[in-house]
């Protein structure tokens, strides 16, 4: 009796063990899968363009020209503009929500900012193009085009015409959509912060600014830079919003970011129905090859980052 | 009047004489919101000495510590009110620096909280925020911080390792480093040796009658005998009130009220 108890307990525990097993093999299998239908789909722009598909900016679906230059800037610079402006914006959201915030205050202000990430992101879309994009073109742009646009160098990222739309404006969306993702994350980890690891930092005589940047924000650093990469990870891939008010233009026509550009994902969104070509469609695979890689390359130089800050800090034993 | 009553007495008034009080609570009174939790204490903390604190968990004896350096302002429903003096110098002021106040008044807690950096520039943090030193002067300091820690020998050769990666002895009296480091006058230990194995804890307690030579030391204990071995005063404290206070042997000798006996004598607590 006790005997075979005992033996259907491990026959449980054999098949739970190996269901998780399945379950946490599917990850990777799925993984390589897409990895690979990918690869296949976009054999034959692969073919055509070789490594060139990176840098060639022409993107002509009738003459069956293509390159990625265009959508991977894109994606890249307004991603890049979203993590400059959300986060020292979330930091300082954070800040304030563990440190400096009334009680009173908290609760209120934690879940507006969970009820802003849980808008949907074609509504950040319309709210871009109909309410944003114009008050953008009108006030902010020729504000900035007046001051940073007259700078030597850098002022050539703030010239031209203020349209509203464009890849600064997509950019200042994605900041304000990924601000609550890696504002949440960052208060979380801010508050699991040990009390008397911050009274320690107080006792030698810190101010709060010193206890928050110098004590805190080390201690929490891997969960702040995930929060990071998860907000980078979701303005890489985001599509409705982006397409919407980056403008969906095919070629650079300055290096300006006022000027309307495309994103990887804007452009698979907008062409994948009517590509009639079998090269316009594998060229569109292989844009989505190239964000799938480019997401890796994100993830890698986040680890590393992490290792580098760790040995910084001395190694742990 | 017995020998040892005689003998302690006599102590008493031979140390009395040259007692300097560096705090000297007066009236003091302590509030979590309503909540009153230290009633009336008047009690002086004797420069260049070793006062511990002792009582049952919940009787008020580590609120009264950080009441010292000002701990319980980053909480906003905590107030004090009374008087409370350091070297004259109203504590409870508004317009007393805190940051100042508290690099005067070192503490180090119950367990021990290296920074996430590495040993040197945990002992480097502090005196950073109050003093502008060279490099030389800084290696200096940090070496005579960790010198009077006892932890010099030991972490010489790896300052630049994290302050995690020691034992949790090691991390303790680099806590203490930490805190002498920037200079203090007065050193608060909560319970310091309470999450410490007994070898650690043998080292901290020598440690401490070391340093009482360069500072004035409050130590909170649960630990009675660790009081008796280290402290020269004793204050014993009972639901938020000070019951009594005295030179170290006469309290756990022959205390002067029942209650103090009861405890002592570990008829409860």
């Amino acid at each position: 009796m006790a005997d075979s108890a005992k033996r259907s307990f491990a026959a449980g525990d054999w098949v739970f063990r190996n269901l998780t097993r399945l379950f946490a093999l599917l990850t990777l299998l799925l993984l390589a899968a897409i990895l690979v239908s990918l690869l296949y789909g976009a054999l034959p722009s692969l073919a055509k363009f070789g490594l060139a598909f990176l840098w060639r900016a022409e993107w002509n679906p009738p003459m069956e020209e293509f390159g990625g230059q265009v959508h991977i800037y894109g994606t890249l610079v307004t991603s890049l503009i979203a993590l400059i402006i959300a986060v020292p914006v979330s930091f300082g959201i954070a800040l304030f929500l563990t440190e400096l915030s009334p009680p009173w205050l908290r609760r209120p202000l934690g879940v507006a900012i969970e009820l802003l990430a849980g808008i949907p992101s074609i509504v950040y879309g319309m709210w871009g193009l109909l309410v944003f994009a114009p008050l953008f073109g009108q006030f902010i742009q020729p504000l900035l085009g007046a001051t940073l646009g007259q700078l030597p160098l850098l002022g050539r990222l703030f010239q031209g015409p203020p349209m509203g739309i464009g890849l600064l404006c997509a950019g200042v969306i994605l900041s304000i959509m990924i601000i609550p993702f890696i504002a949440s994350v960052m208060r979380d980890v801010f508050e699991v912060t040990p009390g008397i690891l911050k009274e320690s930092a107080y006792a030698v005589g810190a101010t709060t600014w010193e206890v928050v940047w110098r004590i805190v924000l080390p201690y929490t650093r891997v969960g702040v830079i995930g929060g990071i990469m998860l907000g980078l990870g979701r303005a890489l891939g985001e599509t409705m919003a982006v397409t919407f008010v980056i403008g969906n233009s095919d070629q650079l026509s300055d290096a300006s970011l006022f000027s309307p550009g495309n994103s990887i994902a804007s452009a698979l969104a907008n062409e994948f129905t009517e590509a009639v070509s079998p090269m316009h469609t594998a060229s569109l695979i292989e844009l989505g090859l190239v964000l799938f890689v480019i997401t890796f390359i994100v993830l890698v130089i986040s680890k590393l980052l992490l290792l580098r800050l760790a040995k910084g800090e001395g190694q742990r034993t | 009047m017995n020998a040892i009553a005689a003998e302690t007495a006599m102590m008493n008034e031979s140390s009395v004489a040259a007692l300097v009080t560096q705090i000297s609570f007066r009236d003091f009174n302590f509030y979590y919101g309503k909540y009153h939790a230290l009633k009336n204490i008047n009690l002086d903390i004797y420069r260049g000495q070793v006062t511990a604190f002792i009582g049952p968990s919940g009787c008020g004896k580590s609120t009264l510590l950080r009441t010292m350096n000002r701990m319980y302002d980053l909480y906003p429903d905590q107030r004090a009110s009374g008087g409370l003096l350091l070297e004259g110098m109203d504590v409870l002021d508004k317009s007393v620096d805190i940051n100042r106040l508290r690099a005067r008044i070192g503490m180090v807690f119950q367990k021990p909280t290296p920074f996430p950096m590495s040993i040197y520039e945990n002992i480097a943090f502090g005196v950073k925020l109050q003093e502008r030193l060279s490099r030389a002067q800084m290696d200096d300091r940090v070496e005579w911080a960790l010198k009077k820690a006892a932890l010099w020998d030991e972490v010489s050769g790896i300052l630049n390792q994290s302050g995690m990666s020691l034992s949790g002895g090691q991390q303790q009296r680099l806590c203490i480093a930490r805190g002498i480091a920037v200079k203090p006058e007065v050193l608060l230990l909560d319970e310091p040796t309470s999450a410490l194995d007994p070898i650690s804890t043998m080292r901290i307690e020598e440690l401490i009658a070391e340093l009482k030579e360069d500072f004035t030391i409050v130590i909170v204990t649960h630990n009675m005998q660790q009081a008796a071995r280290i402290s020269d005063y004793t204050a014993y404290m009972y639901l938020g009130e000070l019951v009594e206070f005295g030179v170290t042997d006469q309290i756990f000798i022959k205390p002067g009220k029942k209650q103090t006996e009861d405890y002592i004598t570990g008829r409860f607590g």
